[in-house]
């Protein structure tokens, strides 16, 4: 038995065979066209069958893994169509005499040559696309088979070196148990898709796992990163006993959903959801959700020419008020500016937008774009348990400012004749350092908190979320967060504040114990999640939540905290 | 000739669809729409083209067009830019 360790892409248990996914690398001769017109037709029916090929292929990746997977082969679809590129082709094989094969080569070459020198990692990874292109065609043009899955029989562990999207949408997925690569990181092809199908995944295991043969008896704990390469007895019992274990957790997760969250100790959490429509709305309250945490405002703003008028807005929000019959729902009042911007509002180019004119900072500086929204919020919280929420504060002037214009619109209301919320309860989120470290302070100005992991966790640690380079310091797991969030709770609940967090931290199962330990009295997720995250609340006490979080901040790196309650809840079947 | 120029603002996530939806809009005008980054210029109506512009974010871009229907071109591309900024 041999053990390997890699890189936790998407958690589950796989035990079965190896299948080694190759594909040969296209060979073919460098021949001069003996006819070009010949060859000519021989390349345009190699497009031809290609772009039959990349429509099922298209049609099969939206099916089974969604629209951004889909998305891929469209954007491949209009590179094999590319008017540039099949000139380029047929001016080489017109005008120089050159074989299909090389021209087509030669061309995408030129353009890998391009994309693979910018410095910006989204569009080098595109190079990949367009090697999967040309060699579609070359294969087209060999009259070579497509599928490099061919000889996948028996349910197995794909293992390669890393998958392109072709390789993978080409795949069975019902003979798929899961994924081991050598190469790739958490956020490669392999890994996304592996999360979409809920298959469990391993990369970055390095060169060693390429040297297994096919059917290789294999294991993975994949949310540990670990691979056993002919596993002994004892680690296959104890990977069948885990994978029960988690589908049993599963279940019941699933079949309790409606039910509160309450751990075994008898200590209630909220769990609510986080949405940005009415649609989101429906299925927050189908998730088992018991309010809505967070209602991102934008959607009202975003792809339209002019901005929403407040009584648009009242009716946005008494629509959404209306779905959730009574539940609660927390208003993040307009977060634009940083990487969303709108183009009916006018803002100077800023170096650095997330630190610049963004959320109540922009609000404020626009009171025509503001009041609007905080009259139509007012008006609809009327005999609705509305809340608002500010994002982006950074000091306690902002909030201060924010609830005297909040009044002095409820004042203009009143004035008008209209019924308004008497009662709206206001709320920070709590995401800017500043905000977090003068939490005692701000406690005394506001109803509750909402922390928001996302952006806290960039601010802390000074590291772009969007920068593929250094976005994976910006984990919320890391303990500089987690203290923060610490001290957030502790200060809120000084003053009997309630504390909520909407980050994606919340929806992390290994994250609940110990935001639960630390006191935390709501949690704000994505609908599918919230009944996963309350049987990982009914798993606990209170007790045991405590102690793993004091654990947890003891020590020194995300990783650390990760493993360490994974040890402690995998017994429970949480992952 | 129509010309406009525009911050690419949108935060680039793993899929390809920006550049997608930009190139199929271009290619439903019969005009000639070409796209400039920096010194580099592109067709807009070929996908290797505008990708090898290298525009990520915050890029600055100059779009023109010149032919049939460029005054509508150039609106609807510009539209289509707009909307990206909603893409969180």
């Amino acid at each position: 038995m041999r053990v390997l360790q890699g890189l936790a892409a998407s958690p589950g248990i796989a035990i079965g065979p190896a299948f080694r996914l190759e594909r040969a690398p296209v060979r073919y001769q460098r021949t001069a066209a003996a006819d070009r017109e010949r060859e000519l037709l021989r390349f345009q029916q190699a497009v031809e069958v290609a772009a039959r090929q990349l429509e099922e292929v298209h049609a099969r990746a939206a099916a089974e893994s969604g629209a951004s997977q889909a998305a891929i082969f469209e954007a491949q679809a209009l590179m094999l169509q590319d008017p540039e590129l099949l000139q380029k082709v047929r001016a080489a094989v017109e005008e120089e005499g050159i074989g299909a094969e090389a021209a087509v080569s030669d061309a995408a070459e030129e353009y890998i040559g391009i994309l693979e020198a910018l410095d910006d990692d989204y569009l080098r990874a595109r190079s990949r696309d367009v090697r999967d292109v040309a060699d579609r065609l070359l294969r087209a043009l060999l009259g070579v088979s497509d599928s490099a899955s061919a000889g996948l029989q028996t349910p197995s562990i794909i293992v390669a070196r890393d998958l392109t999207p072709s390789d993978t949408v080409a795949l069975d997925k019902s003979l798929v148990l899961g994924f081991c690569t050598a190469e790739g990181g958490t956020t490669s092809h392999t890994a996304i898709l592996a999360r979409a199908l809920a298959l469990p995944a391993v990369v970055g295991l390095g060169p060693g796992i390429l040297e297994i043969e096919d059917g290789t008896p294999l294991a993975l704990d994949a949310g540990a990163g670990t691979v056993w390469v002919e596993p002994d007895a004892g680690t296959v019992a104890h990977c069948r006993a885990q994978r029960a274990a988690v589908a049993a957790f599963m279940l019941q997760a699933q079949g309790r959903a409606m039910e509160p969250a309450v751990t075994r100790d008898g200590h209630r959490v909220e769990v609510m959801a986080n949405v940005g429509d009415v649609e989101g709305a429906w299925a927050a309250l189908l998730a088992g959700a018991e309010g809505i945490g967070l209602l991102r405002s934008e959607f009202l703003y975003l792809e339209r020419p002019t901005m929403p008028g407040e009584e648009e807005q009242y009716q946005a929000y008494r629509r959404i008020l209306e779905v959730l019959d009574g539940r609660p729902v927390t208003l993040r009042t307009l977060d634009v500016g940083g990487d969303k911007g709108l183009h009916y509002i006018q803002m100077p180019p800023q170096m650095n937008p997330s630190l610049g004119l963004r959320g109540i900072r922009l609000c404020l500086a626009r009171p025509d774009i503001f009041r609007p929204q905080l009259r139509a919020a007012l008006r609809a919280g009327a005999g609705h348990s509305l809340r608002v929420m500010f994002p982006m504060v950074s000091t306690l002037g902002e909030v201060r400012a924010a609830r005297e214009m909040l009044e002095s619109c409820r004042n203009e209301l009143r004035a008008e004749g209209h019924p308004v919320a008497d009662q709206m309860e206001v709320g920070v989120m709590v995401e800017v350092p500043a905000a977090a470290l003068m939490a005692d302070r701000l406690a005394a100005e506001v109803d509750f908190f909402s922390i928001g992991t996302n952006d806290l966790s960039q601010y802390v640690m000074a590291a772009d979320r969007t920068s593929a380079e250094v976005a994976h310091l910006a984990d919320a797991f890391h303990p500089a967060v987690l203290r923060l969030v610490r001290d957030v709770i502790a200060a809120a609940h000084t003053r009997g504040r309630r504390v909520g967090l909407c980050g994606e931290l919340a929806g992390e199962p290994l994250a609940i114990p110990v935001l639960l330990g630390l006191g935390l009295d709501e949690l704000s997720i994505s609908p599918p999640r919230v009944p996963l995250a309350k049987q990982v609340i009914r798993a606990l006490t209170i007790a045991e939540a405590r102690d793993i979080a004091a654990q947890a901040l003891a020590l020194d790196s995300p990783e650390e905290i990760q493993a360490r309650v994974r040890e402690r809840v995998a017994g429970a079947g949480i992952q | 000739m129509p010309e406009v120029t525009l911050t690419i603002r949108n935060q680039v996530g793993l899929h390809a669809r920006p550049a997608a939806l930009f190139v199929q809009t271009a290619q439903q005008f019969p005009c000639d729409i070409r796209v400039r980054h920096g010194s580099r210029e592109a067709n807009a109506k070929s996908i290797l083209s505008v990708l090898t512009l290298g525009a990520g974010q915050g890029a600055v871009v100059t779009i023109r067009t010149e032919g049939e229907r460029a005054e509508e071109a150039l609106a609807a591309l510009q539209a289509l830019i707009a909307a990206f900024q909603g893409e969180a």
